[in-house]
């Protein structure tokens, strides 16, 4: 049973909710059923007085049932399966008596949906309990009644954000918006309000059946809110860029249904969600937002058989952008650190600025004056080694040179505890090369944080020839401490994030070598769906940190006797750095221009060094070129075992460098597409273009077998 | 064309500001029409049972302007209960577009005397209010590419290199040409005077010209679609002009067409149906064309479709001695003349445009085929030809030639 039916002596019914062999309440089939079945009950009660709809759990419902949406790919089915579901919520409202949600937590998506169909809504006051509707994150649209339903009660303009941002609210903000109508103090106080509530009604419609109902700010036949809603599309168009139809689908259903009687409008909702839900973005949302990083952070890339690892203390080497992020991180959750520079100052200056960013966090109400303090007091700065000598796991964040990472490894790991595990923050250079310095390789490991490091989720672990399981346990247990969301990869040049996302900025300087007109570049990679078109974020990342890494990199290959592929980019990077002395955004001059009194643009000198092509590719061709070569990359990182699962390739691509979240990730992108047709477009991309589009060996394989990326 | 179409007479209502303040605010849009109606009926001495169809443009038909208001103006001037008649809108074209109607209907031998024209109260029912899936349904706009045509303006303007300065000098010649021919009373034999029911005049010339405009004085003028631009409508642009980085803000309310009300009437008819009545011929339609073009930058359309008129025509640029295009902004009519190869302004709007007398939507095409035909006969040349750029990205263009 899942939902349990009591009628008490004042014909007041209790419906709670508890599902079988779950945590927390979904909407699945099985409570749907017998939610169904108690509504039959119901509409045959003759001495009804109220319904109060309630939760066994600690959260009322937590949402849908993704594995039952994931599935749904038939419009019919699923336009029928929607349908139902309404149908029963709607007899629900229109029983005649007061229905009320009783909500003793959080109550998502579905769940809020639920809620919505009931006459009032009374919210358990904890600071745990979070509403809202994240259906957008995932590419769908509330389609359980919840667009047709919260936008007659808070009308188009109020219910607007709630719909299409996917945030969640705490139960205050909740009543605020007008989507709770009260708090109650405890569990007690949350059914007896519930019950006083209906007794003095005895009967009870919502808004929009009684009559004379008038959509509140008025309807999109009002000039003035004709006028928001052309707004409102270009604010849709502009930040989805058409990836995402979610968004503008919810303003389209909250439109024509707000035209017209509510069951219309339901059912305008219902195919709409059918549209999304069996299309491919929720489909690749849902599958790497979802699934993939259920699976990631739930360990599937840790070694298995080794326990839980804590971590007491953590030393911090270098107090820079990196390292006073890591710092920031580490003492935010709870974890004593000691943030060691050259200098005592240096150190402090580093302190100084994760007050700072303590500061902001006060400032937006997600932190206490008193935690702050308690947060701040956990970092001891210092120019002194010899402090680091408690520290059972180091982090160095020093200047990406080998000499200065080899030295500073000496001069700590001969301070710590035998099973004290020291990490490097490289983004570049190999692991195994940098243990070398190390007297215990077994305990060295990758830790490759990302900028800035209080905004990014993703951390990339990475494994040495000699890292020993209970490192990697150590060091995943830890990024899991931090919230953060950990890859593991296997050591290679670049690793995976560095490797893969160099594809993309080495095809936009490609394509500027080329003669492509630079805004047109930069905006297929925005339509592609990375956050920053290539030449933009390569002035972010830094020009003369690109050149330096690349001649660390030559020069590293030189010593195996090997020599280093010439890229188009290096040609560029040639120009730009050597010859012009632009170096990229902190500079102030890099592709763009940074004018202090306004926003950046393009150099115009990049006319002259890279004339105009004759030839101007279509936004399509571009596009291509700069996600082929990522998913290309990806697969061989795959093939050479670099990565070791889909789901991390496809998270940390999406987490890493911002990769078409749309797209559900790197390798997803090419499921998306379908694998003979990338394939066929790869091979007719090689022969246009070169031999970096040529697709592996073993995609081709998949392709011809009919197989995908699981 | 089987047979030619002529016109007979043109003649229009002054145009008023199109706010609270401007003169025409308190008359109904249908006693602008029945002004016009009544007067073209008195100097043309016409017998109305023989006019076969009122066709009138209106761009925002609901309301005071609503309902086939072409048929009730009829009716209310008591014009001959057998005329019919049509509201039509091809957005701000639709007075040319009602007179190139007409000419094809009398072209075609399917009707011999039709009266053509339109009218638009802006400041009774503004702009916009009929709503339309174009501009207010989020798919549909969202599919579309739609942005406020100012934003396709300034997407001109940045595409074709036009500095603000270019369009401001545009805009001050427009005064300073509208405001000559207006103190010189070139705009009299087309234009009547609004009166009371008591015959009192309530407005008898063009009032939004400002004559005393200087550069100094638009330079100071805010660009007018900055901040909706900024809020999403320049990113709806981008999408389809990849290429452009920043889209230029130039347009602003002093260069760019006023909000005015106004109506304009043309009698077209067949050379035997002048006869007959005893009208004499003042000119000739030569040929007709209109174009879509790509939605988003909207108002590129009076190029390609004075190209195709003329093509039609088998006219070339050079055939035409002035050229009469809307002035809706002014990077319209730039980019109109780097269309058709035109270097200088010297035969076009030469009696100022719609940016120093204003554009009454609906009405505004009947206006300019009436404000050219007249400086043709002034100027003693032949040839002229109107066009406009229109909502949804079309284009609409008319020659014509005197007789």
């Amino acid at each position: 049973m899942a939902l349990h039916y009591d009628k008490d002596a004042e014909g007041i019914v209790t419906l709670t909710m508890d599902t079988e062999d779950r945590p927390v309440n979904l909407i699945d089939e099985a409570l749907q059923v017998e939610l169904e079945q108690a509504i039959e009950k119901l509409e045959s009660e003759t001495s009804l007085s109220g319904v109060i709809l309630a939760s066994a759990k600690d959260t009322f419902v937590a949402g849908a049932d993704m594995a039952m949406l994931e599935k749904m790919s038939n419009p019919t089915a699923a336009f029928a399966a929607v349908e139902g579901t309404k149908a029963t919520l709607r007899r629900l409202e229109t029983l005649g008596c007061p229905v009320v949600a009783a909500m003793n937590g959080t109550a998502l998506g579905g769940g809020l949906e639920l809620a919505l169909a009931c006459h009032h809504r009374i919210a358990l006051d904890r600071p745990q309990a979070r509403f809202g509707f994240p259906e957008v994150t995932f590419g769908l649209l509330p389609g359980g009644g919840g667009v047709t339903r919260l936008t007659r009660m808070l009308g188009l303009q109020a219910a607007f954000p709630h719909l299409t941002e996917g945030r969640t609210l705490d139960a205050s903000s909740a009543l605020e918006a007008g989507i709770v109508d009260e708090l109650a103090p405890d569990k007690e106080a949350l059914m007896t309000q519930a019950r006083d509530w209906i007794k003095p009604h005895h009967e009870s419609r919502q808004p929009w059946d009684q009559k004379g109902f008038r959509l509140p700010g008025g309807g999109p036949d009002k000039p003035a809110v004709a006028q928001m809603v052309s707004m409102a599309t270009a604010m849709i168009l502009k930040s989805t860029r058409r990836n995402y139809p979610a968004p503008m689908a919810i303003l389209s259903t909250m439109v024509d249904g707000a035209l017209v009687d509510f069951d219309t409008a339901s059912r305008i909702e219902s195919r709409a969600f059918t549209e999304l839900v069996t299309g491919k973005v929720a489909k690749n949302m849902i599958r790497a937002f979802w699934f993939q990083m259920n699976e990631i952070n739930k360990g599937r890339s840790r070694p298995k058989d080794v326990p839980p690892q804590q971590v007491h203390t953590v030393g911090i080497l270098g107090a820079g952008l990196m390292g006073h992020g890591i710092a920031y991180v580490t003492a935010l959750s709870g974890i004593d650190v000691v943030l060691k520079d050259v200098t005592q100052a240096q150190a402090e200056s580093g302190k100084e600025r994760v007050a700072r960013l303590l500061e902001g966090r006060v400032r937006k109400g997600r932190l206490t004056e008193d935690d702050q303090q308690t947060v701040l007091e956990r970092i001891r700065a210092t120019g002194d080694v010899a402090d680091l000598s408690d520290c059972d796991l180091v982090i160095e964040a020093v200047f990406e040179d080998r000499e200065v990472k080899a030295a500073v490894t000496r001069e700590t790991e001969t301070l710590l505890a035998e099973d004290a595990v020291f990490a490097s923050n490289t983004s570049t250079l190999p692991i195994t090369s940098l243990a070398a310095a190390a007297a215990r390789p077994e305990n060295f490991i990758g830790l490759h944080f990302f900028s800035p490091v209080h905004r990014m989720k993703l951390v990339e672990i990475i494994v040495g020839e000699q890292t020993t399981p209970t490192t990697l346990a150590k060091a995943f247990d830890f990024v899991r401490r931090l919230g953060k969301t950990p890859i593991v990869v296997n050591d290679s040049r670049g690793f995976f994030t560095s490797r893969v996302f160099t594809t993309y900025v080495d095809e936009g300087m490609a394509l500027l070598k080329e003669g492509q007109n630079p805004r047109a570049i930069e905006s297929a990679g925005l339509q592609a769906g990375l956050p920053l078109g290539p030449l933009a974020v390569s002035d972010e990342v830094n020009l003369g940190l690109a050149v330096h890494v690349r001649e660390q990199t030559r020069k590293d290959l030189a010593a195996e006797g090997r020599e280093m592929p010439r890229l188009a980019s290096d040609d560029v990077l040639e120009i730009l750095v050597n010859q012009e002395g632009r170096l990229g955004k902190a500079q102030g001059a890099g592709f763009y221009d940074y004018p202090e009194d306004g926003p950046k643009a393009l150099w115009p000198g990049l006319a002259e060094l890279f004339p105009l092509s004759e030839t101007q590719l279509s936004q399509t061709e571009m596009m291509d070129r700069l996600t082929f070569r990522q998913a290309l990359e990806a697969v061989r990182c795959l093939d050479e075992g670099v990565v070791t699962s889909v789901a991390d390739a496809n998270i940390g691509s999406v987490l890493g460098w911002g990769f078409a979240p749309f797209k559900g990730g790197v390798i997803q992108f090419i499921n998306d597409r379908g694998l003979p047709a990338f394939v066929a477009r790869a091979e007719a991309l090689e022969k246009a273009y070169g031999a970096q589009f040529r697709p592996p060996e073993s995609l081709v394989r998949m392709a011809e077998a009919g197989e995908t990326f699981g | 064309m089987p047979m030619d179409a002529y016109i007979y007479d043109t003649l229009r209502t002054p145009r008023g500001r199109g706010k609270k303040d401007g003169s025409l605010h308190e008359v109904k849009p249908i006693e602008l029409l029945a002004g016009l109606l009544r007067e073209l009926g008195r100097r043309t001495d016409l017998d109305t049972s023989q006019v076969d169809d009122l066709i009138l443009g209106c761009v925002t038909p609901l309301g005071d302007q609503g309902g086939n208001i072409a048929r009730t103006a009829a009716l209310y001037a008591e014009w001959d209960v057998s005329v019919p008649g049509v509201q039509i809108n091809r957005f701000c074209s639709s007075g040319l577009e009602a007179a190139n109607m007409a000419a094809a209907k009398v072209a075609s031998g399917w009707d011999d005397l039709v009266v053509a024209g339109g009218v638009e109260s802006m400041s009774r029912v503004p702009m916009g209010t009929d709503g339309g899936p174009m501009a207010y349904d989020p798919r549909v706009a969202g599919q579309v590419g739609f942005v406020p045509q100012g934003i396709g303006a300034d997407l001109i303007a940045t595409l074709e290199g036009f500095a603000r300065e270019d369009l401001d000098h545009f805009a001050l010649d427009s005064q300073q040409r509208a405001s000559s021919a207006r103190d010189s009373g070139w705009f009299n034999r087309s234009v009547i005077p609004v009166c009371d029911p008591n015959g009192l005049p309530i407005l008898e010339q063009d009032e939004y010209i400002r004559p005393g405009t200087t550069m100094e004085a638009l330079a100071g003028l805010k660009p007018a679609f900055a901040t909706v631009g900024e809020m999403g409508y320049d990113a709806v642009a981008q999408l389809k002009y990849p290429q452009v980085e920043r889209i230029q803000h130039v347009h602003t309310a002093g260069n760019s067409s006023g909000i005015v009300d106004g109506a304009a009437l043309v009698l077209v008819g067949s050379e035997a149906k002048g006869k007959a009545l005893g009208l004499k011929p003042r000119a000739r339609f030569v040929s007709g064309a209109l174009v879509g073009m790509e939605p988003t930058i909207m108002l590129t359309g009076p190029g390609p479709a004075s190209i195709k008129a003329l093509k039609k025509a088998g006219m070339a640029v050079g055939d035409i001695d002035l050229f009469e295009i809307n002035e809706a902004f002014a990077a319209v009519v730039l980019r109109f003349m780097r269309d058709v190869g035109l270097e200088s302004t010297d035969q076009v709007n030469v009696n100022g445009g719609a940016i120093a007398l204003g554009h009454p939507l609906g009405a505004t095409g009947a206006m300019l085929l009436g404000t050219v035909l007249d400086e043709l006969e002034r100027r003693d040349l032949n040839t002229a030809l109107i066009a406009l750029c229109i909502g949804g990205g079309m284009g609409i263009a008319t020659i014509i030639e005197r007789v």
